[in-house]
């Protein structure tokens, strides 16, 4: 099972260790560390090394690598999985996973730790139970301990741990009951030199915040579920109901969970709501290259796009650029050789272009690769499959609470290809 | 106020102050100082110095202060085991808090110390706290006795029999089964994983056994939670084996385990790698579940270089008729990125494309082509690397593009690339005009290119003579004696000396064999191996899954583990009225007695040679017989001691022991030495001489003495150390020899020394059939190493004492046995009487049963019964005057004629 966890930062240093069995030294870690040498990105190191006697698995999250060692079989991706649970909850409780943060809450971090796995295997994950049991540090509550002797770590059991419900606190009391559910959908695509799609599919998620008085039992519904063929569900949810009418019936846990993850397959078509003209070039002699981008809008739906961000990694030859763009500002960071052009709001109108030329470290070759384009964007109130929430029913509760639903859809990892 | 503050230290010692801290008065002051503790520790600190401070902590009302106590026990009461069980009595009484949290808090801190003197003490409390009222302290004393069960088996099985008397928890049955279904909708994410992993290992009765828990496991591949949805995908993928594939059931299963392995990679790129490693399988496995998802494998230019590597691994398995056309216009686009790891690969995919798909193979050469255009060094060796598999995979059909690939010939830097395009020269010499000039550039360099360069020049240029031999004489000359004369490298001597003496004895027999038509290269490469395949299904979703190696080839601690296998379908194996055999699945058609190839090598590398069992692989050696057919293998050692073309048995057994030099000095010295009466036991030969196994030599022979077949050997140390240990085992063989007892060398041998050794053996081991008949295979163990030599042992030690047959019934056999059995040697030189080579004969067990003399001809009958209980019937002509006798043999097993001729050659003629 999990043996021991090293928590490295960007440059390798190893800031925090818990170990679960035995004390494993240090020095595992350099194999490690041999590795994010050879692999020069941080991205591309391998998430599973073999050394001698232990398996290393890590995950690269915020700029920190979180390192599992373990010496017997587990599966993976329980271990990732377990890792990725670590990074949320630590988000969740300083709302932010970084390595200043992590040094200020060592103790804090090590406790939860402690509760996360027992022995090598997970005993309490859900951040309601942990919550419970370790008190996240607001400003408020440090003030109070240091005044009072206080302490965050609580005295009685957590109540979620031996019910059916291991996911909900019991006596959650509000007194604005209110459930809010955002519908997102991110448009993972990659269009070819003449436009056209190579690939696309849509990825969704409905991301819940529930503040419910009780045990509120809801029934949420959509106007369409047969565009679900594909989905993952938080495991509140009755997969049974699900199967036979095609709702989502649940008791939430309290706060913010993701509700489900779903996924619209690349067999049906997805709407593809912008368009990019472009035309990249670098001359066979001579140093310099042109560059002309023209963005417009394709299937919107009717609505905005906003936050439209066009992303370029240069070949490396590429020194500098004089570009004009008729609607927002652009960089080029020469360090990083990244072109990067914020458009903002895009105008159905007046499409927004960027064009001028490039020049190229004289003497260099023609650059062989071609730049990809990444393009971000944004579209307010519309979920670009067209999944739409029917109704939401409450049962067990006798209150009436506040609803809403927010759609939005984004880019996910959308590339043009030139 | 944050923990940094901990950190700060004065220049008095951190260590001397935090005891001062620990030990102060003030409850405040004693938690921070506990907390500052904890942060060293965090940080990797070595603060064990402090243990005896921070226990005398823990007997405190402050939950948060004896929880901080209890992190740092865990930590380091292994290393500090004697003042651990300072803590013992807090514990206890820990154990008994009226507060429920305390009492979990004890006994699960309790179960976490690995140290035994503790393990003592924790039983008591334990099984207190397994009766506890409060179900939360239970549970946790419940997950204690597993805790316990890994630091004493014994302990915790103990504890689990007092409340589960005669009940064993690990039997998979169907009523265990239906509770862990239970429980799999009831309990946590990771609790599911570890369920399903569980169920992968329960083996359905039958089919409907199998599809009503596949039905209560499919919900699970809508889990958010990756590892849940592959560990159902394993069982899913491994219970699926037993359906029948024209149940509608079976449709429904492979439509629904398609959209979860696509959500997979969607996920963080961690997960999507194991992901992908485990759809490489599956795909190889089911290549229907996700033949119409090529397009979620497209590579996107920001995936880590791991994630793209496996991404291109998948899409040419998934490569068809059907959407080559997408994935060679992806493939071309890859070919043009930065990463160039993910390009080479790319371009070698195009290949591999091409030799798949065969409609396709004219689109991906002239992509192929395009690629060369682009100059980029590395494309271009690339390219070339895979145009070669074209070419062999569709001979006669591209060779137009070879012009192209010439051009290119100066800028090739890597030996892979540079063999290729020699290989192509080579292969199309007559369709390249200046194809000598172009080897013999090369040749310039010779002895500075890689191997893999020296052996494919040498033979191109053998080819090219072959072909145009008025003209390339010289070159050929130049290479063969660069390659024989100047190289060290024995593979490229070897190859060098066969070229040379096929081209110089038969330029025929050359063309036939250098020129051999070449099979054609199979369409998938780098397929896993079936069984292994197999093994790996049951494993989805383990660190197995992820290197596609068994488990036991990597995992400590796990040798003899079970090799898992998929089920066979139910219905397809003995149903006899099913007429549907198309649909018979691959699982049952498998030979179930396969052993993958590492295990057999594992196996080797391991080898134990105790003399009971007998079970060894076969040893390496004896490679003369395997070496001959191997001329173009390059891996001919000892070309010069071959003899070409002498068959394996021409002279009695000890003549043909496989070892080169002075072998018939050696038995003429030994010569006289015989028995006239007794057995006849050959003369010591040498078998393993002391250059091939570190300093020992081994010379032996075989005898039969008083019914028992013994093994003489001499152990000769001619190394510089003592050797010891000395063991040995045998192969199996044809009649079954295996050490009766283990070898007896009780001394250690000192250098120089040798010692005599006599095993006894008897005829009970494994049997296999062996060419020759008599080849025994041996490995003998010392302390420096495992030696393998193989031997011939003379039959006539297998004839039993009691081999004489009535005469009627000899008569009557030897009517009965087919003249096609009988089977004519002639003895030549032979210079003793009948009755003299009857009685010599009789000494190792051959009777004479009759004898008859006919126009001066004297015939002996005689009769002989082998170990295995074959008999032998022989008739022996011998002519008053005439040296040269007739041995004329009838068997029902014809195969033993030839070696008991050579017994009886042996035999008279000493």
């Amino acid at each position: 099972m999990i043996h021991s966890l090293f928590l490295i930062n960007y440059t390798g240093d190893i800031f925090l260790e818990k170990h679960w069995k035995s004390v494993i030294n240090r020095s595992v870690c350099d194999y490690f560390f041999e590795a994010k040498e050879k692999a020069l990105e941080p991205e591309n190191v391998p998430p599973i090394l073999q050394t001698p006697h232990h398996y290393l698995i890590n995950i690269y999250r915020g700029k920190l690598f979180f390192l599992a060692v373990i010496q017997t079989e587990v599966p993976p991706l329980f271990v990732i999985e377990f890792l990725h649970k670590v990074a949320d909850t630590l988000q969740d409780y300083f709302g932010d996973c970084s390595e200043g943060v992590i040094k200020d809450n060592l103790v804090t971090v090590y406790e939860i730790l402690e509760e996360m796995l027992d022995n090598g295997f997970p005993l309490a994950t859900e951040s309601n139970v942990l919550q419970e049991m370790i008190r996240p540090p607001t400003i408020l509550r440090s003030v109070v301990n240091t005044l009072t002797g206080g302490s965050n770590v609580g005295d009685t059991l957590p109540t979620g741990q031996l019910s059916n419900i291991p996911w909900r606190r019991a006596g959650v009391k509000y007194t604005n009951n209110e459930a809010y559910f955002d519908v997102i959908e991110e448009i993972d695509a990659i269009l070819d030199k003449s436009g056209s799609t190579v690939f696309a599919e849509i990825q969704g998620v409905i991301e819940a915040c529930v503040r419910l008085t009780g045990m509120p039992d809801l029934t949420l519904s959509f106007m369409n579920p047969r565009l679900l063929d594909d989905v993952s569900f938080h495991p509140c949810v009755r997969f049974k109901r699900w199967e036979s009418e095609r709702v989502l019936s649940f008791i939430p846990p309290d706060g913010n969970f993701t509700l489900m993850t779903y996924h619209v397959s690349s067999q049906n078509l997805v709407a593809i709501p912008v368009y990019v003209k472009q035309n990249i070039s670098f001359m066979e002699t001579g140093s310099c290259g042109r560059l002309d981008i023209t963005i417009g809008p394709k299937q919107t739906m009717g609505k905005t796009v906003e936050g439209l961000l066009v992303t370029i990694h240069m070949p490396k030859a590429v020194l500098s650029a004089n570009l004009t763009a008729t609607q927002g500002n652009y960089t080029y960071d020469l360090a990083t050789k990244v072109l990067v052009w914020d458009v903002g709001k895009l105008n159905p109108q007046k499409l927004p272009n960027l064009r001028g030329s490039l020049s190229v470290q004289s003497g260099a070759p023609k650059p062989e690769e071609n730049p990809s384009l990444n393009i971000d964007m944004k579209i307010q109130q519309l979920a670009i499959s067209g999944l739409k929430v029917n109704r939401l029913d409450m049962y067990g509760e006798k209150y009436k609470p506040f609803k809403g639903v927010k759609y939005l859809t984004r880019a996910g990892k959308f590339q043009v290809r030139t | 106020m944050t923990d940094s503050k901990y950190f700060t230290t004065t220049k008095k010692g951190e260590i001397f102050e935090l005891k001062a801290e620990l030990n102060s008065d003030k409850k405040e002051k004693k938690k921070e100082a506990v907390k500052k503790v904890i942060a060293s520790m965090t940080v990797g600190k070595d603060v064990s110095a402090l243990f005896p401070d921070v226990v005398n902590c823990m007997q405190t009302d402050n939950l948060e202060l004896k929880k901080l106590v209890y992190l740092y026990l865990m930590n380091y009461a292994k290393s500090q085991p004697d003042m651990a069980i300072m803590a013992v009595n807090t514990f206890v009484k820990d154990c008994e808090d009226p507060n429920p949290l305390i009492r979990a808090l004890a006994v699960r801190t309790m179960g976490c110390i690995r140290v035994d003197k503790i393990t003592e003490y924790l039983c008591e409390p334990l099984r207190k706290c397994l009766k506890d009222e409060d179900p939360y302290v239970r549970k946790t004393a419940a997950v204690c006795v597993a805790k316990l069960h890994d630091i004493n088996a014994q302990l915790a099985s103990m504890l689990i029999a007092e409340s589960h008397p005669n009940s064993n928890l690990l039997d998979l049955n169907p009523q265990t089964i239906n509770k862990l279904l239970t429980a799999l909708n009831e309990c946590t994410e990771w609790g599911q994983i570890f369920i399903l992993d569980c169920l992968a290992n329960y083996t359905p009765r039958d089919d409907r056994e199998s599809q009503s828990i596949c039905e209560r496991v499919t919900p699970r591949l809508s889990h958010a939670n990756s590892a849940v949805v592959l560990s159902a995908v394993k069982v899913l993928m491994k219970f699926m084996e037993m359906l029948p594939k024209d149940l509608d059931y079976y449709g429904t299963l492979l439509k629904k385990l398609a959209p979860p392995l696509v959500t997979l990679l969607s996920a963080e790129p961690e997960l999507q790698y194991v992901a992908l490693r485990n759809i490489n399988l599956i795909v190889q496995r089911r290549p229907e579940i996700l033949k119409h998802e090529m397009k979620v494998f497209f590579v996107k230019y920001n995936d880590p270089i791991y994630v793209k590597l496996e991404k291109l691994d998948i899409m040419i398995r998934l490569a068809s008729q059907a959407n080559i056309a997408q994935v060679l216009a992806e493939l071309k686009e890859y070919a043009t990125e930065v990463d160039v790891d993910f390009v080479r690969k790319a371009v070698r995919a195009i290949g591999r494309c091409a030799i798949k798909v065969e409609q396709s193979a004219e689109r991906c050469v002239s992509t192929l082509l395009d690629l060369i255009q682009t100059k980029v060094n590395y494309v271009v060796q690339e390219a070339i690397v895979v145009i070669k598999d074209i070419f062999r995979k569709y001979p006669n059909k591209y060779e137009s593009v070879i012009a192209t690939l010439c051009e290119n010939l100066d800028s090739l830097d890597e030996p892979e690339a540079r063999a290729a395009m020699i290989w192509i020269v080579g292969e199309y010499a007559e369709r390249i005009d200046n194809a000598d000039e172009l080897l013999e550039s090369f040749l310039e360099g010779f002895h500075d290119e890689s191997t893999q360069v020296q052996l494919q020049l040498l033979t191109a240029i053998v080819k090219l003579f072959l072909k145009k031999p008025t003209e390339t004489q010289e070159l050929v000359q130049q290479v063969l004696s660069l390659a024989t004369q100047d190289s060290d490298n024995p593979d490229l001597r070897d190859r060098g000396y066969i070229y040379w003496r096929l081209l110089s004895t038969d330029p025929v027999a050359a063309k036939e064999v250098v020129l051999a038509e070449k099979p054609l290269i199979s369409e998938e490469t780098d397929l896993i191996e079936p069984t292994l395949l197999e093994e790996l299904i049951c494993h989805i979703g383990t660190l197995a899954s992820v290197y596609h190696k068994p488990p036991s080839a990597f995992v400590e601690g796990s040798r003899g583990v079970q090799h898992k296998r998929l089920p066979g379908s139910a219905g397809s194996g003995e149903s006899v009225e099913s007429p549907d055999t198309g649909s018979a699945p691959v699982a049952s058609e498998a030979p179930p007695a396969v052993i993958p190839s590492q295990d057999l090598l594992g196996d080797l590398l391991n080898l134990d040679l105790t003399p009971t069992t007998t079970t060894g692989p076969p040893p390496p050696s004896s490679a003369m017989q395997m070496g001959a057919m191997d001329l173009l293998g390059g891996g001919l050692d000892s070309l010069m001691t071959a003899g070409f073309g002498a068959p394996p048995t021409a002279g009695p057994p000890s003549f043909t022991a496989p070892v080169s030099g002075g072998l018939d000095d050696l038995f003429d010295l030994g010569g006289g030495v015989g028995m006239p009466m007794g057995a006849y036991v050959p003369p010591k030969t040498l078998w393993l001489p002391a250059m091939k196994a570190k300093g020992l030599e081994i010379s032996g022979t075989f005898g039969r003495r008083a019914g028992v077949v013994q093994m003489e050997m001499t152990l000769t140390n001619k190394a510089m150390s003592v050797m010891t240990d000395f063991a040995i085992q045998f192969n199996r063989n044809s009649f079954g020899l295996a050490p009766a007892g283990p070898l007896q060398v009780l001394t250690p041998v000192s250098p120089n020394q040798s010692i005599e050794a006599v095993l006894p053996l008897n005829t009970v081991g494994p049997v296999m059939k062996m060419e020759p008949l008599n080849n025994l295979q041996v490995a003998v163990k010392n302390n420096i190493d495992v030696f393998y030599f193989s031997c011939q042992y003379p039959i006539s030690m297998l004839f039993v004492e009691d081999g004489k047959m009535e005469r009627q019934v000899f008569l009557a056999t030897w009517k009965d046995i087919p003249n096609e059995n009988e089977s004519k040697f002639q003895l030549n030189d032979c210079h003793l009487n009948a009755d003299a080579a009857s009685s010599k004969l009789q000494g190792s067990n051959i009777f004479t049963i009759a004898k008859r003399t006919v126009e001066g001809q004297d015939m002996l009958y005689q009769s002989m019964k082998l170990t295995n209980g074959i008999w032998v019937l022989a008739e022996l002509r011998a002519q008053a005057g005439n040296p040269n006798y007739t041995v004329s043999l009838r068997c029902r097993a014809p195969e033993v004629s030839q070696c008991v001729f050579q017994s009886y050659e042996a035999v008279l003629k000493n």
